[in-house]
């Protein structure tokens, strides 16, 4: 009854020297604030019982350190664990998004197998192979220049440096080669699409 | 984030936690010690 009438500051004071019924009293006191506060922004009961009591474990190793500067400002101080804890949570959740289903929103509908199926495979490597054939009726300088870009993924400058040509000369070649490779795919009517 | 801090307020009065909360707490306190040496701080839970 006589703790009823102390201050959270005595209160803080009792449980630093030792008293573990002044921690009761103050959880009793606050309880009802800190854990309606923390439900108000988190909206779930088990999540909100986690962060108050990860609040309160916080705030019990504070005090046993003996690091709590009490200035009269107790609820305020657990208040801020609490808000800080509850920020921690949402940063969590969003890197781990909840989707739920719903008559508007199916997961199907942001889920997909972008994998090829065997069909759409062997057009592919056909796609490939034509490729290749075109290529093999390039001039030789503009098919070098063409192999490097595309297959070796090098630059024009290091294709310049490599051939001996201005970088110019090298983006030249490729332009040609590309034009030289539409003609024969409009020449021979052939197909490239998957 | 927005759609959570702007949700209408559902509590009623006088929620809290529930009691095993609380009676975790109270007993990890007591079993908590903490003590620093040269500078290092030591949790030591007590059975």
């Amino acid at each position: 009854m006589a703790n009823i009438q102390k201050s959270d500051a005595l209160l803080v004071k009792d449980y630093v020297s030792g008293d573990e019924s002044a921690l009761a009293t103050l959880i009793k006191r606050h309880e009802s604030k800190i854990y309606g506060f923390i439900y108000s922004k988190i909206a779930d009961r088990d999540v909100s019982n986690d962060i108050f009591q990860d609040t309160f474990i916080k705030v019990i190793k504070t005090l046993k350190t003996s690091s709590y500067n009490e200035e009269g400002k107790f609820l305020p101080w657990i208040m801020r664990i609490a808000h800080n804890l509850i920020i921690d949570h949402f940063r969590k959740s969003k890197k781990m998004p909840l989707y739920r289903e719903t008559e508007e929103f199916s997961i199907f509908s942001i889920m997909s197998d972008d994998s090829l199926t065997i069909e759409n495979k062997i057009i592919a490597d056909q796609v490939e192979i034509d490729i290749r054939k075109i290529i093999e009726e390039l001039p030789a300088d503009q098919k070098e220049v063409l192999v490097m870009r595309m297959y070796q993924d090098m630059s024009f400058k290091e294709i310049s440096e490599l051939t001996g040509v201005s970088i110019n000369t090298a983006l030249g070649r490729m332009r040609y080669a590309l034009m030289n490779m539409r003609k024969i795919i409009d020449k021979h009517q052939i197909v490239l699409t998957n | 984030m927005e759609k959570n801090y702007s949700k209408a307020l559902k509590i009623t009065k006088r929620m809290k936690p529930d009691k095993e909360v609380v009676s975790f707490l109270l007993n990890y306190s007591k079993a908590l010690k903490i003590m620093k040496i040269e500078g290092k701080v030591f949790e030591i839970i007590v059975n």
